[in-house]
Order: structure tokens, then C-alpha cells, then sequence
């Protein structure tokens, strides 16, 4: 009853689980729709940079033409700074496409049409805008916004503070073409000195996959432990077989090792599938080495074993393992960063992350995916998953062998 | 036949309050079928668990071919096999992958294992069907597989917890047949649970009546049945085609009756002392009945576990009537009734 013999008895009930599933194609075509239709769905829903677009928005034009006569010239000159305005903005809007302009006459009109549905916001310009900028007093804008869709609110703010910017920069450069004389193609050097340009340290446009994918594969490979292997135990207890097994001269390891094998093949199966799912499909691309990235999934693999482990030890029946399991599992795929970084997340919830798994297999994966981190990047988050993995063992595998001789 | 295969000592199990298996002592002997008799719940699948080791025992010991089932339970296993109630086996693997993961998992050498699943695929004439998954088999054919299943290890010791339960009679006898083959064949020593009397009187050398988790009797079951006849016990059946529940309230009335049982519509069964047939007849004229059959039976094991526990063991679940006159009827052909002692 070595070692030997226990690896030798886990795989045959490995082969036999393996068997088992590949036979079900119910269960076949399941192991690549999940993975698809995750990716598909996550990929989807969750708002990028450029999913927004042709938001329907009015302007209520209320301001007029103001006449300036330059005391010392006698030259007459006329300002429309709402109009301006209205141009810059439809000069920035032709760019990202965000919105449909349209007019209207005032506040109640912008309401009634946003309650309808009909408009997403509105830009009120109000009758003294001209003048209060010529009198030295700031030019008030009222934007309203759709409250119920507070994507609308963020990307008019950003539009309107763009429009702003280019704007002062307009007139800035107007001034100084007139005080100073310089030619108006170079004001902007005068204005903005310094510009600001992003770039990531890897090649590419940053894209939601790419941050969704490495928490989609390693919350599969966390779901096909958590939740397969106390399925496969307590289904097994639930039909009899068990016994069947129990009742072998065999020991009780084989039969969680067999069992933890078989999950493990499947969620790395699964992996894969999402993988190639995300580079054919979705663009993304893998930045670090493959094989580290296996590394991690096989490390995060040990480090969910245990709890499921412990999951199957307490439950007797398919139904109540079923219950916990997703009880435990839903909390964990929001709060370690697989579909938003935890970084967003206030402080306490944080905590909560750091105390899952699942947050140090995801950053982990993240990093070596997106941003082609090597070892000695991640070696924090590989000692977490291995020193969870140790600790959930050393209390599950005596659990087990408890629960499995009532 | 002498040495005991199984031997227990005030073996319990309590879940809870709940007093499931109170205290049993027996012993089966090499190469015997002993019977577990008694209705669900009485304690006979929480003893045969125990017994492998698939239970542990709250209190007592027990060992099975010499070996402690709770100290040495892995030397246990090396000498048992376990038909159980709910079949082991995958209905996705063919029977010839199901048996060779279990004879893997006893470490039997390739060669020897295959040979050995021939072997006992014969021995149910399920060669044929031995590279088809279980899930297209029919039940009879499942639990052909499921006896064998047990069988591939070649165990001294086999436990066969209900091993017909659900099927028709046709399978039933198929079962019990090869159940008897594998015994005279391989001497295997078998403990069987059954709440079917017929079952119990067909197949066991000595059947353990059990109720309420103890063994309220042990014997032989022609013992059994002498100790429920005694010489001043009759059972009749009575055919009244008008019978009605005042007559058979009447009929209880007269002294000397112990018990009665409907059996039908018109049957009763009517378990007295010796003397009383004359007034059991003028009762049934008294209150207008036409008797147009009598019989005189010999106790079944039905009786004799209705005079120890005092209750019919149908009376405790009423789903086992269907199966059990499936099974075979109990004054029918197949039958363990009118005292004709069959099987071995």
C-alpha cells in the first residue's frame, strides 16, 4: 500500500471518470460551450472605451451674438461664444462619434425626451453665456444627463471637458495671435508647452479581453475543482458506486487523486479551449511564456484542491455539495478581479480579495498574459496559491478520510 | 463448514438517539449463505455496512476471515465483495471496462484479470453483451453484471444486500440461480438481506430474523418454520366468497385465534390453536359465510416472523407486497411456502 500503489489505483479511477465523460456528449459539447459563451458574455456586456456611440443628445441653444466696439480702434467686433462652443464640440464629436446632436428649445423639452427614451442628455447654453465671458465672469453650461444609464453621464463629462479645454486653448491662441503677434499656426506652443501621450509597456490597444481572459481561465480551472470534484464525489455517493470503491483494498487518497486528476485534466482542457478561444476569436494575445502560464494553472489547481476537497468531506448529498459550492464560488468570481480589477473595489473588499485564492491565481495569470511578466514577477503570488494549497490540504485530506468511514 | 468466516460480538450502530443495529452476536460459517431476514429499516443494510467496512461500528466488534473490521478493515477488503442495493457500476463503461476497473483496483495482474472476467461473464451468459455500455442494459441484465461485479476478486466472503429487489421474477430466478452457483462453485460464504421470505427460504442455510436492530431469532429455516408451528398452532386459509369485516371481526373474537390475515378479497388466513378449527367454522356459518375452500397450511417464514415480532413484515412497508408477489407468490410455484423445503 505505497505510494505507488495509490498513484496506480488514482489513475485507473481517473481513466474510468475520463471514460466516463468523454462518452457523455452532452457533457462534451458543455466543456467548450462554457468557456465560449463566458467569454462571449463577459467580453460583451461589460462597457469599453468604444462601446458607446451615437448617444442621442440636444443642445438648447439660448445664447446670442454679443457686440464688442474696441474703444481705441473704433472697430466693432462681434462675439458668439456659444456658437464657438457648439462648433468645437461638434468638431470633437465628428472624431469619436459618441453622440447625435440635435436642438432644443429648453430644460423641460430635454426632460420630457430623456424620460422617453428618446435622448440620453442635453447641453442648455444659456442666454447670458456670451456675455458673462466678455464681462470677465465664467461662462455657466448645464448638462443633463439620463441618471439611470450613468455610462452617458461619464462620456458627456469627458466630451464636455474636452470641449472646454479646446475652447480656452482657441481663444488662448486667438489673444496671444493678437497681443503678441506670433503666428497663430505656433500659439500652441506658446499655450501648451507640454503634451501628455499614453502608452502601455506592451505593444497593442489595451482591450477587455485581454484583462478577462486570464481571470476567465483561472476562474474555470477553480470551478472545475470547486465545484466538479465535490459533484463527482458526493453523485457518486448519491448512485452507490462509492461503496463500490470504499469497499476495494484500495486507499482512501487513490479515490480523491483519481478524482482530482480527472478534474484537473478537464479544467486544463478547458483552459486551453479558453485560450485559443481568446486568440483566434478575440485577439488577445500572450505576452509571457506558455509554459509559465501552465505552471500557474497547474499551482492554482493545487490550491483549490483542498477546499474542494473540504467542500466534499462536509456534504453529504449532490444537492447540499451543490448549494455550497455555489454559495462559496459566486463571491469568489466577483471579488478576486476576475471581471474588474480590485483595485476598484473599496478598501475592506480589498481584504476580502487578498483572503481568496482565486485574486493571486487571477493577477498572476494577468500578469504573465498581459504584461509578459517572467518568475521572479509572480513568485509572491506563486508562494500564496502554493501555501493555500497546503494549508487546505492538511485540514481536508483528514476530513475526507473521516467523512468517508461513517 | 466448521470455521467461522464471520464472527460478531455485540456489534452496534447508533445515528443519534437512533438505535440502528442493538447489540447483535452471530457467527456464518465457511462456505454458508446465512440470511439477514426482516422488514426496511430493521438494521440489515447498517449490518452488512459495517461488516464492510464501509460503516463504523458505534460499539461490539466483528471479524470477517479472522481480521478486525474496524483494526485491520484493509485486510478486510482483501476478502470481500458487496452486491449492494444500488448497483456499482457506470452506466458510460461497457460491463468489461466496469469489471476490469474494479479488478484493477484489487491489483489482479492483466492476464489473470481478463481470464477472470471471462470467467464470470459466462457464468451469467453475458458474453455477448460484455463490450455494450451497462446504460443500454435491461435491469435483469444490470444486476447480473452487478453480482459478477462483486465476484472479481474472487472474495471468500460475499454480502449481497437485496440482491433482487426490483426485478421480475424471470431475473429474480436468474439471480437467485447464479447466487447459488457461485456458492457450490467457489464455497464463497454469503450473507444475503432480504425482506423476502420465499427469498430467504429458497437461497440460506440459516436465516437471522431482524426487527428493531436485534436478532430476535437464528436458525435453520426449517427450525424456524417448526418453531412457528409447534403442535398446537394451526394456520388455515379460508376461501369465503361473502366475506366482510364483521365476519372477521367475529372470527378474531373466538378464542384460541392468534392472528388473522386478509390475503384477499375472500382469503384469510387464520393462524389458532389446534382445537379451534370447529368453532372457527360455526362462527363463519353464524354470520351467514359460505366457506367454499379450506386449507391447511404449513407455517412459512411469513408466520414465523409474524409470531416473533407479532406483526406482518408487509405491514411495516407496503411497496415490498408488489415485489414481493412478483418475486414469486408465496403458495405459488416459485414459492418457499407449504413447508416443502427447497433449495439446498
Amino acid at each position: 500500500m505505497g505510494a505507488s500503489s495509490i498513484i496506480r489505483h488514482s489513475a485507473w479511477i481517473c481513466w474510468k471518470d475520463l471514460t466516463e465523460f468523454s462518452r457523455s456528449k452532452l457533457r462534451l459539447v458543455m466543456l467548450i460551450l462554457m468557456p465560449l459563451f463566458m467569454m462571449v458574455m463577459v467580453g460583451f456586456i461589460f462597457p469599453s472605451g468604444g462601446s458607446i456611440s451615437d448617444q442621442p443628445v440636444a443642445i438648447s441653444m439660448q445664447d446670442v451674438e454679443q457686440s464688442v466696439t474696441n474703444p481705441l480702434t473704433g472697430n466693432t467686433t462681434t462675439y458668439w461664444m456659444g456658437d464657438t462652443f457648439v462648433t468645437q464640440l461638434e468638431a470633437i464629436n465628428n472624431e469619436t462619434g459618441m453622440m447625435t446632436l440635435s436642438t432644443s428649445p429648453g430644460f423641460d423639452d430635454i426632460k420630457a425626451q430623456i424620460q422617453d427614451g428618446k435622448l440620453s442628455g442635453g447641453i442648455i447654453i444659456p442666454g447670458n453665456f456670451t456675455s458673462d465671458i466678455l464681462a470677465g465672469r465664467q461662462g455657466a453650461i448645464t448638462v443633463i444627463t439620463d441618471q439611470s444609464n450613468p455610462q452617458v453621464s461619464q462620456m458627456m463629462q469627458a466630451v464636455l471637458s474636452k470641449t472646454i479645454e479646446a475652447m480656452g486653448t482657441y481663444f488662448a491662441r486667438m489673444n496671444v495671435n493678437r497681443t503678441y503677434g506670433v503666428d497663430f499656426n505656433s500659439t500652441v506652443a506658446v499655450i501648451q508647452p507640454y503634451s501628455v501621450q499614453f502608452q502601455g509597456i506592451m505593444p497593442g490597444e489595451p482591450n477587455y479581453f485581454q484583462f478577462v481572459a486570464p481571470g476567465i481561465i483561472g476562474m474555470t480551472v477553480m470551478m472545475s475543482l470547486m465545484t466538479g470534484l465535490p459533484h463527482a464525489i458526493s453523485y457518486e455517493k448519491d448512485i452507490g458506486t462509492l461503496d463500490g470503491m470504499l469497499v476495494a483494498p484500495i486507499n482512501r487518497l487513490s479515490i480523491i487523486l483519481g478524482k482530482v486528476l480527472a478534474q484537473t485534466a478537464r479544467g486544463l482542457i478547458q483552459a486551453a479551449i479558453v485560450i485559443t478561444l481568446a486568440i483566434l476569436l478575440f485577439g488577445v494575445t500572450i505576452q509571457g511564456n506558455i509554459l509559465l502560464v501552465v505552471g500557474i494553472i497547474l499551482l492554482s489547481v493545487f490550491s483549490f484542491v483542498g477546499l474542494g476537497i473540504l467542500i466534499t468531506s462536509f456534504t453529504e448529498k449532490e444537492e447540499t455539495a451543490t448549494m455550497v459550492m455555489m454559495t462559496l464560488m459566486f463571491p469568489m468570481m466577483f471579488l478576486s478581479g476576475v471581471f474588474f480589477p480590485i483595485q476598484q473595489m473599496p478598501w475592506y473588499m480589498q481584504d476580502v480579495a487578498h483572503a481568496l485564492p482565486l485574486t493571486y491565481a487571477t493577477t498572476a495569470l494577468r500578469k504573465v498574459m498581459v504584461l509578459g511578466a517572467g518568475i521572479s514577477s509572480i513568485w509572491i503570488e506563486a508562494t500564496v496559491l502554493f501555501a493555500f494549497g497546503v494549508v487546505f490540504l492538511a485540514i481536508a485530506v483528514p476530513m475526507f478520510k473521516k467523512a468517508m468511514s461513517r | 463448514m466448521s470455521k467461522s468466516a464471520i464472527v460478531t460480538n455485540s456489534l452496534s450502530k447508533k445515528f443519534g438517539n437512533f438505535t440502528a443495529v442493538d447489540q447483535i452476536s452471530f457467527d456464518v460459517k465457511e462456505g454458508e449463505i446465512f440470511g439477514f431476514l426482516g422488514p426496511n429499516g430493521a438494521g440489515k443494510s447498517t449490518t452488512i455496512r459495517m461488516l464492510c467496512t464501509l460503516s463504523r461500528p458505534s460499539g461490539g466488534s466483528a471479524t470477517i476471515a479472522g481480521f478486525d473490521i474496524v483494526r485491520q478493515d484493509s485486510e478486510v477488503r482483501k476478502h470481500i465483495g458487496l452486491v449492494s442495493e444500488k448497483m456499482i457500476m457506470y452506466n458510460e463503461l461497457t460491463a468489461r471496462e466496469n469489471l476490469k476497473l474494479f479488478g484493477r483496483l484489487y491489483d489482479i495482474p492483466k492476464d489473470e484479470l481478463n481470464r477472470r472476467i471471462d470467467e464470470i461473464l459466462s457464468l451469467v451468459h453475458m458474453e455477448k453483451w460484455a463490450d455494450k455500455q451497462i446504460g443500454t442494459y435491461s435491469t435483469g441484465m444490470k444486476q447480473r453484471i452487478n453480482v459478477i461485479r462483486a465476484m472479481v476478486n474472487k472474495p471468500n466472503i460475499l454480502f449481497l444486500d437485496e440482491p433482487t429487489l426490483g426485478l421480475d421474477p424471470q431475473s429474480t430466478s436468474e439471480i437467485r440461480e447464479v447466487i447459488r452457483k457461485i456458492n457450490v462453485e467457489n464455497r464463497t460464504t454469503m450473507i444475503l438481506t432480504t425482506h423476502m421470505m420465499v427469498e430467504a427460504d429458497l437461497l440460506c442455510n440459516r436465516i437471522g430474523i431482524i426487527d428493531h436492530g436485534k436478532i430476535v431469532a437464528l436458525d435453520t429455516p426449517a427450525n424456524l418454520k417448526k418453531m412457528a408451528s409447534g403442535t398446537d398452532v394451526a394456520i388455515h386459509e379460508f376461501d369465503i366468497p361473502n366475506l366482510n369485516n364483521a365476519m372477521i371481526s367475529a372470527i378474531k373474537a373466538v378464542g384460541g385465534v392468534s392472528s388473522i390475515v386478509q390475503e384477499s378479497e375472500t382469503r384469510i388466513k387464520v393462524r389458532s390453536g389446534g382445537d379451534s378449527f370447529d368453532s372457527i367454522l360455526d362462527t363463519v356459518r353464524k354470520c351467514g359465510g359460505k366457506v367454499k375452500e379450506v386449507k391447511s397450511l404449513e407455517p412459512t417464514l411469513e408466520d414465523v416472523f409474524l409470531r416473533i415480532t407479532g406483526r406482518e413484515v408487509r405491514d411495516s412497508v407496503s411497496d415490498t407486497v408488489k415485489i414481493n408477489h412478483q418475486g414469486g407468490p408465496r403458495h405459488g410455484p416459485m414459492g418457499g411456502g407449504g413447508g416443502s423445503k427447497r433449495g439446498r
